[in-house]
């Protein structure tokens, strides 16, 4: 039964974008094992293509859902097939269209044993990932949330290091402790608003009393906040990571840790604007903790992958700080800071792995002196590492930027301790740069150091584009959050004013608010 | 007595599954050994005349001998889901006892007469009567337990069972002549009136309930009554333990349901505690206990104690006098469901195991299962599929399940015991997932690599894909199984 037509010529673009992959992984289980990269590779390219058309078709002047589609699945209690995307979710989607095709690239030749079960995880991944950013009905979102860790625990566990099996299992269980909550919580918001109906944007125009609200809001971060992951439940982030093969490490850097910071958009904030409201100097604070901690755990590390694991623990904070901000500048910086963080941390976690296949070690003491030897790859490192300090005219600054800004607006305090993150950032960005590239290559590594493929080459380019484009017009990306970032901020504000006296710090209107953000963007500029 | 002809058609399903039991049983002495699979699929062929009598005729309530046997959709349910699973269980021990040596055809005829036992369960509206039933499901059951004749664990298993069975039976035949002398009558009705009218200040009442309780906590394999099942389930024959968790399993819910709201249904505030305590103990002993096996069925035992407690939530909340309507129907549908599920996942695993039994290799221990992925990449797939589903993770049967299960249990109110049904759920996945890790993550040692033979005979065959598909049809598409489940759910 289909209750609404779908929008923009009604053809389910949503839907295609989804189960192509499941079809591709489905269609790989009949094919020969030495076939399963082309075909994997020609499937995922096929999505990218057939998430082409959200970017084209979609209408930035709305906070509406777009391309949505809605099917009866079951019907009593009412659970939907309901898909959308608004401008929250799209960029998510396109980040991972792009890079799962990405991942298959960079498993080309290091993956050499199982490899049709690897393209099949692999896509099964993009189908669960992209799934979660479109589900609009909450047991639709809980179902792909939950598929998501059968594929990753598999990827992790098979296809790992030598400690994969611990990683593997931590990581599963950190994950689905956290999410049991998010389903109870899913059920009583289910039971207590009352319509029958388990879609997001029902229950998001419900209203909760504010005791209830408290607990949900906890139950939600507890799903949340393991996947993004926040300090204290980050300690599975830094051995799953190690141990994933290099296009795992990417889909948990650049898809998987997305997930969490996109729950805390759609659930937590539009929700329970209360207990947002309430608790999120609590979050503040975790965040900030978590980018001075994640930073000075980075400065430690000696394993590649461990550093830029703990970077991702505190570029994330600034996308929890940002989100908690509750102001536009504030969330559209994070949703940006989401999106550079999957590229640049993708790119770095790229970029290891196609060194790892040259000297088969992660340690930074084996791996210098690569700028003689290897000067394409040490420039394309050198990018993203940059980017990931975010210098200005890379993607990094602009989120970073608009994360503070919104920061200062609210919390003085807690954007100081935020940027001093981002001085940190520079420092084990640097220092880790000037052991890697710069220096005498390791004696008995020198023979193996040879440069980028054009293939290699081919994977790391389009990222560095994105790179660049983003940081020096982020405009298209903006424009396309406006809508759905201020319809969000409204609903915390007219919580606000209902509630007592005053508001102190309203959100900028529309037009200045795009005026500043002009702004950040011409800022970023060199 | 005399009885209107009449009600043998009402019972015409038994009497279906009694004459066929017989029919085996009498031709197996002069029936040629390559012939023996014909009474096997015979079993069959009588249980898919059941399974067509039966959903022919689902609707109203039908009462039958005096209203000492009930039909109506509820019992129906059970019925059709129990066809089901004897005639898998069937299915996969045609090549199973092959590989065990044991291939004698009473093996059907003593499964159909348990079959029949279990009807009568689901189907009795006197306590006498169902206490019949669990007599008849449980005395070829100890027989089945110990088929493997030759086997010290085996007739170990039977013994325990037996006498662990005997005693619970006694509890149970204690429990209904108690309430005989509190209410006069054995009849489910006359029982709810008697208390009605008394309550539990007649100590009589008070004592019947819980003796009830103790013995079908037995049956169901509820902790702290939980005690035999290990044992019994790892020394039993594989395709017999499969039977036994889910069918014998399912039977006794089903009449415990029954019982506690039809009979003891005004006492409901008194007997919720009780159950929810049982609920709470079983949980938790289910899934710590099973963390630490190494035998997998040893494991699975575990997890089916674990499974009862999940399917006790039903109870708790069909009994739980809550704060919103329809919470007594919404509870009996989705243990029904729940337990519908359970069959279909626990079939499925079990199967796995007993195709495992090749050679000199039992099948059942953990390391059997090493590298398994790489040689029998479909098998593989299987079991992961199952385990994944027992853990109750989406897109599976096991996660609609609970997901009906904890809507039950928010829906009466008991938020709490949703969070730590959801909790032990994820504690399950560690020992679910060890077997993926086993399968998919750890190297074969060459020997393990050479016994790669599996007993796949082409009945298991059609068990696993039967299993697997329903798994994955109703994760993904539930729509049709929750209809029909709150459709025969008691009111």
């Amino acid at each position: 039964m289909t209750d609404a037509a779908t929008a923009s010529g009604g053809f389910p673009w949503l839907t295609l974008i989804v189960f192509l992959p499941l079809a591709g992984a489905t269609g790989l289980m009949l094919v020969q094992d030495t076939m399963a990269r082309w075909v994997a590779l020609g499937v995922s390219l096929l999505v990218f293509l057939a998430s082409l058309p959200l970017w084209l078709l979609f209408d930035t002047s709305t906070a509406a859902m777009q391309f949505v589609e809605t099917h009866q699945w079951v019907a009593s209690p009412s659970i939907r097939y309901a898909v959308g995307v608004d401008g929250i979710s799209l960029p998510l989607v396109l980040l991972t269209t792009i890079l799962t095709p990405l991942c298959i690239a960079v498993s080309w030749a290091s993956i050499r044993t199982r490899v049709k079960e690897f393209m099949i995880s692999l896509l099964v991944m993009e189908t669960a990932t992209v799934g979660v950013f479109v589900a609009l009905d909450g047991v639709l979102f809980y179902v792909f949330w939950e598929t998501m860790l059968i594929p990753m625990y598999l990827l992790i566990g098979i296809w790992g290091g030598p400690n994969r099996v611990y990683a593997a299992i931590k990581f599963f269980l950190y994950t689905l402790a956290g999410s049991v909550l998010l389903l109870v919580a899913l059920i009583v918001l289910y039971v207590y608003a009352g319509e029958q109906s388990f879609d997001l944007r029902t229950l998001s125009q419900a209203t909760y009393p504010p005791w209830l609200q408290a607990w949900l809001f906890w139950a939600f971060f507890a799903a949340f906040a393991v996947k993004v992951p926040m300090f204290p439940f980050h300690t599975w982030l830094p051995d799953a990571h190690v141990e994933a093969p290099t296009a795992g490490s990417v889909i948990l850097a650049s898809v998987l840790l997305k997930l969490g910071a996109y729950g805390f958009l759609r659930f937590s904030l539009p929700m329970l604007p209360d207990a947002a409201q309430q608790f999120a100097a609590w979050v503040m604070i975790l965040s900030v903790v978590a980018i001075v901690y994640g930073a000075c755990m980075a400065l430690a590390q000696s394993d590649l992958k461990k550093l830029i694991a703990y970077s991702s623990v505190s570029h994330m904070g600034f996308v929890t700080l940002g989100i908690f901000v509750l102001n536009a500048r504030g969330i559209e910086g994070a949703i940006l800071q989401m999106v550079n963080h999957g590229i640049t941390t993708g790119a770095l976690f790229l970029c290891v792995g196609i060194l790892y296949e040259r000297t088969h070690s992660r340690a930074i003491v084996d791996n210098s002196g690569l700028a003689r030897p290897m000067p394409l790859y040490a420039t394309f490192l050198v990018i993203f590492a940059l980017s990931s300090v975010g210098l200005p005219g890379m993607n990094g600054f602009v989120g970073e930027f608009l994360v503070l800004l919104g920061a200062f607006a609210e919390h003085k305090l807690a954007a100081t301790g935020a940027a001093l993150g981002v001085i940190l950032a520079a420092a084990y960005i640097l220092w880790m740069l000037q052991r890697v590239v710069y220096g005498e290559p390791a004696p008995h590594m020198a023979s193996k150091l040879r440069d980028l493929h054009w293939c290699e080459t081919g994977m790391l380019a389009p990222l560095a584009f994105l790179v660049f484009w983003i940081g020096l017009y982020p405009n298209p990306m903006l424009t396309v959050m406006h809508a759905s970032v201020d319809r969000l901020v409204h609903r915390e504000a007219s919580v606000v004013s209902v509630g007592d006296g005053p508001v102190s710090s309203l959100p900028a209107s529309p037009t200045t608010q795009s005026a500043l953000i002009a702004d950040a963007g011409e800022a970023g500029r060199p | 007595m005399t009885f209107p002809l009449a009600d043998l058609v009402t019972i015409l399903p038994e009497l279906i599954v009694v004459v066929a039991a017989c029919l085996v049983l009498a031709l197996e002495p002069i029936t040629p050994p390559r012939r023996k699979d014909g009474l096997a699929w015979m079993s069959v062929a009588a249980l898919t005349a059941c399974f067509i009598v039966t959903a022919s005729g689902m609707g109203d309530r039908v009462g039958a001998f005096g209203n000492l046997v009930v039909v109506d959709a509820y019992a129906s349910f059970w019925k059709l889901l129990l066809y089901v699973v004897s005639g898998l269980t069937i299915l996969l021990s045609i090549g199973y006892l092959k590989e065990e040596r044991i291939d004698l055809a009473e093996f059907y005829g003593f499964l159909l007469l348990s079959l029949a036992g279990m009807m009568v369960m689901v189907s009795g509206a006197d306590l006498l009567v169902i206490y019949l039933g669990t007599e008849l499901m449980s005395i070829p059951l100890y027989i089945l337990a110990g088929f493997k004749r030759f086997e010290a664990r085996s007739i170990e298993s039977s013994a325990k069972y037996f006498i662990l069975g005997a005693f619970s039976s006694g509890l149970l035949l204690y429990g209904v002549s108690l309430i005989f002398g509190a209410a006069g009558s054995t009849r489910l009705a006359d029982i709810a009136a008697a208390v009605a009218g008394r309550g539990l200040n007649d100590p009589l009442v008070l004592m019947a309930m819980m003796l009830l309780i103790v013995g079908f906590g037995f049956k169901v394999a509820a902790v702290p009554f939980h005690m035999w099942t290990p044992d019994v389930y790892q020394g039993a024959p594989t395709s017999v333990t499969a039977f036994m968790a889910v069918a014998s399993k399912a039977a006794s819910f089903g009449a415990l349901l029954r019982v506690m709201l039809e009979g003891f249904g005004g006492v409901r505030s008194n007997w919720t505690g009780l159950i929810l305590g049982l609920c709470l103990l079983t949980l938790m002993l289910g899934n710590l206990v099973a963390i630490v096996q190494t035998n997998v069925k040893r494991m699975l035992a575990y997890s089916s104690i674990a499974h009862a407690g999940y399917a006790l939530i039903g109870l708790v909340v069909a009994g739980w006098v809550g704060t919103n309507a329809g919470t007594v129907s919404q509870g009996t549908s989705s243990m029904m469901l729940y337990l519908a599920v359970y069959a279909l996942m626990t079939v499925g695993a079990f199967a796995v195991i007993a195709i495992l039994r090749r050679g000199g290799v039992e099948g059942d221990d953990l390391d059997d299962l090493t590298g398994l992925a790489r040689q029998h990449k479909g098998v593989a797939l299987l079991m992961l599929l199952f385990m994944v589903s027992l853990a109750g993770i989406p897109p599976t049967a096991g996660f609609i399940g609970k997901l009906y299960l904890f809507m039950g249990a928010v829906n009466a109110g008991l938020t709490w015991l949703a969070v730590v049904g959801l909790l032990f759920a994820a504690v399950s996945a560690f020992y679910y997932l060890r077997v993926v890790m086993v399968m998919y993550m750890r190297e074969p040692s060459p020997e393990q690599a050479r016994a790669t033979r599996l007993a796949l005979s082409p009945t298991a065959v059609i068990v696993l894909a039967f299993a697997a598909a329903g798994v994955v049809i109703v994760g993904v598409y539930p729509g049709p199984l929750v209809a029909f489940t709150s459709s025969a759910a008691l009111p």
